[in-house]
């Protein structure tokens, strides 16, 4: 291999982004892979439009899904709203400050770091950056990774609601905080799918001409 | 340059030689890092023998209590539909909804489209629409949220022992097993290894 980094698409070949086949970028030709008839792109097409949209939606919603609770408890002796914020204060004071820090790692850190590093990999690749482009491919990796362990609290409140149930004794029933803070994890997810990481490193390929 | 024997990164581009790969190896891209295949070593037999134990025990997950409460005289138990339906019900549509594709519905599919395309290959018999087979279980992978969802269960196995008694289930015992399964079945499955035999139609 020559020390000089060369894409396919120097080269004018289309990674099949189904079945990893490489394809001679014919224009005009039928752009479906020859071996599993997907179609093929030189790169996820409208990649940073679909990306931005996805994360400013998702930057809306981060904020009810914050504020607005996301669980409702009542009982004969007491009622209570908990948001996600209020349901790790909960586990901290209760003693189980172990699951208090994942949870908090799930569901307001994993989130909210999502969202920055997500516009960080956007507007570099926007601007066509070279800047740390391996640490930036890693960021990737580890945001597509962590993206999907935010559904906690969800499950959490879905077990809870399904559980308690006690007709005049307790009640627990999901609040509309939930909602929100489901549709910013789905979102953030579609986000990190439309990104295409191969922008990262267009721009080497750029200046190496 | 000829491009037959070539392969290219799917995170960098990079354009490249596959390197041959020993048993158990895996092939990593020089540039960015990123896990270019797996080696193919027995890797669909194992595959085979997850996925099968993996849908068991999705069926006693699903159809089982994964806890109960116990309040006074009362008992309440729920299985993962009965919590789902329970915020259906409650005007929750959209949340009961993505709970069910996420543990359920997505779960179980990805392990019946590779039962689909694993068990004929092992009789040496390529089943028919491989192609988008792999294709939806590329695009089913992030939503499969099984192990997300163990945790869930004893998050919420905490919180509750403060308020009442809670007795586990058949079921909470069977995602736990389910977790390791299936993530041992979805990372021996080899989809490099099946697409290579598949014919080129018109290259």
């Amino acid at each position: 291999m020559t020390p000089r980094a060369v894409s396919a698409a120097d080269e004018g070949l289309l990674n099949c982004h189904s079945c990893g086949l490489l394809s001679k970028n014919v224009p005009n030709a039928h752009d479906r892979c020859p071996r599993c008839g997907a179609h093929l792109h030189l790169r996820k097409p409208d990649s940073l439009a679909r990306t931005w949209a996805l994360l400013i939606a998702a930057f809306l919603l981060y904020i009810p899904a914050n504020i607005l609770p996301v669980m409702h408890t009542a009982s004969i002796i007491y009622e209570e709203d908990d948001t996600i914020m209020s349901g790790v204060v909960y586990l901290w004071t209760s003693g189980s400050w172990p699951l208090a820090i994942l949870v908090f790692c799930a569901s307001v850190t994993v989130p909210l770091a999502k969202l920055i590093a997500l516009s960080v990999l956007a507007w570099t690749a926007q601007h066509k950056s070279t800047w740390r482009q391996q640490e930036r491919t890693r960021l990737y990796r580890l945001v597509e990774f962590v993206g999907r362990w935010s559904m906690l609290d969800i499950f959490v409140v879905t077990l809870m609601v399904g559980l308690v149930h006690f007709q005049s004794l307790a009640t627990i029933s999901a609040g509309p905080g939930a909602v929100a803070f489901a549709a910013v994890v789905v979102l953030t997810m579609f986000a990190a799918m439309s990104f295409d990481p191969r922008l990262i490193w267009d721009p080497e390929q750029k200046q190496d001409d | 340059m000829s491009h037959e024997h070539l392969i290219a990164c799917h995170e960098c581009d990079l354009l490249l030689r596959p390197p041959e790969l020993e048993p158990g190896g895996v092939a990593r891209c020089p540039r960015c890092g990123a896990t270019l295949y797996k080696s193919a070593h027995r890797s669909q037999e194992r595959a085979l023998a997850f996925t099968v134990s993996a849908i068991i025990l999705l069926m006693l997950a699903n159809f089982f209590p994964i806890m109960a409460l116990q309040v006074g005289g009362n008992q309440v138990s729920c299985t993962l539909t009965s919590a789902a339906l329970m915020l259906y019900h409650e005007g929750m549509q959209e949340l009961g909804i993505l709970v069910l594709i996420t543990t359920v519905i997505v779960p179980t599919a990805q392990m019946l489209i590779m039962l689909y395309v694993l068990l004929p290959l092992s009789l040496d018999y390529l089943p028919p629409r491989i192609p988008d087979m792999l294709r939806m279980l590329n695009m089913l992978r992030p939503w499969s949220m099984v192990e997300v969802f163990m945790l869930g269960i004893l998050v919420s196995l905490t919180k509750l022992t403060a308020m009442a008694t809670v007795i586990p289930g058949i079921a909470l015992w069977s995602f736990a097993a389910l977790m390791v399964l299936m993530t041992a079945a979805i990372s021996a499955f080899n989809a490099r290894h099946i697409w290579q035999l598949l014919p080129l139609e018109n290259a």
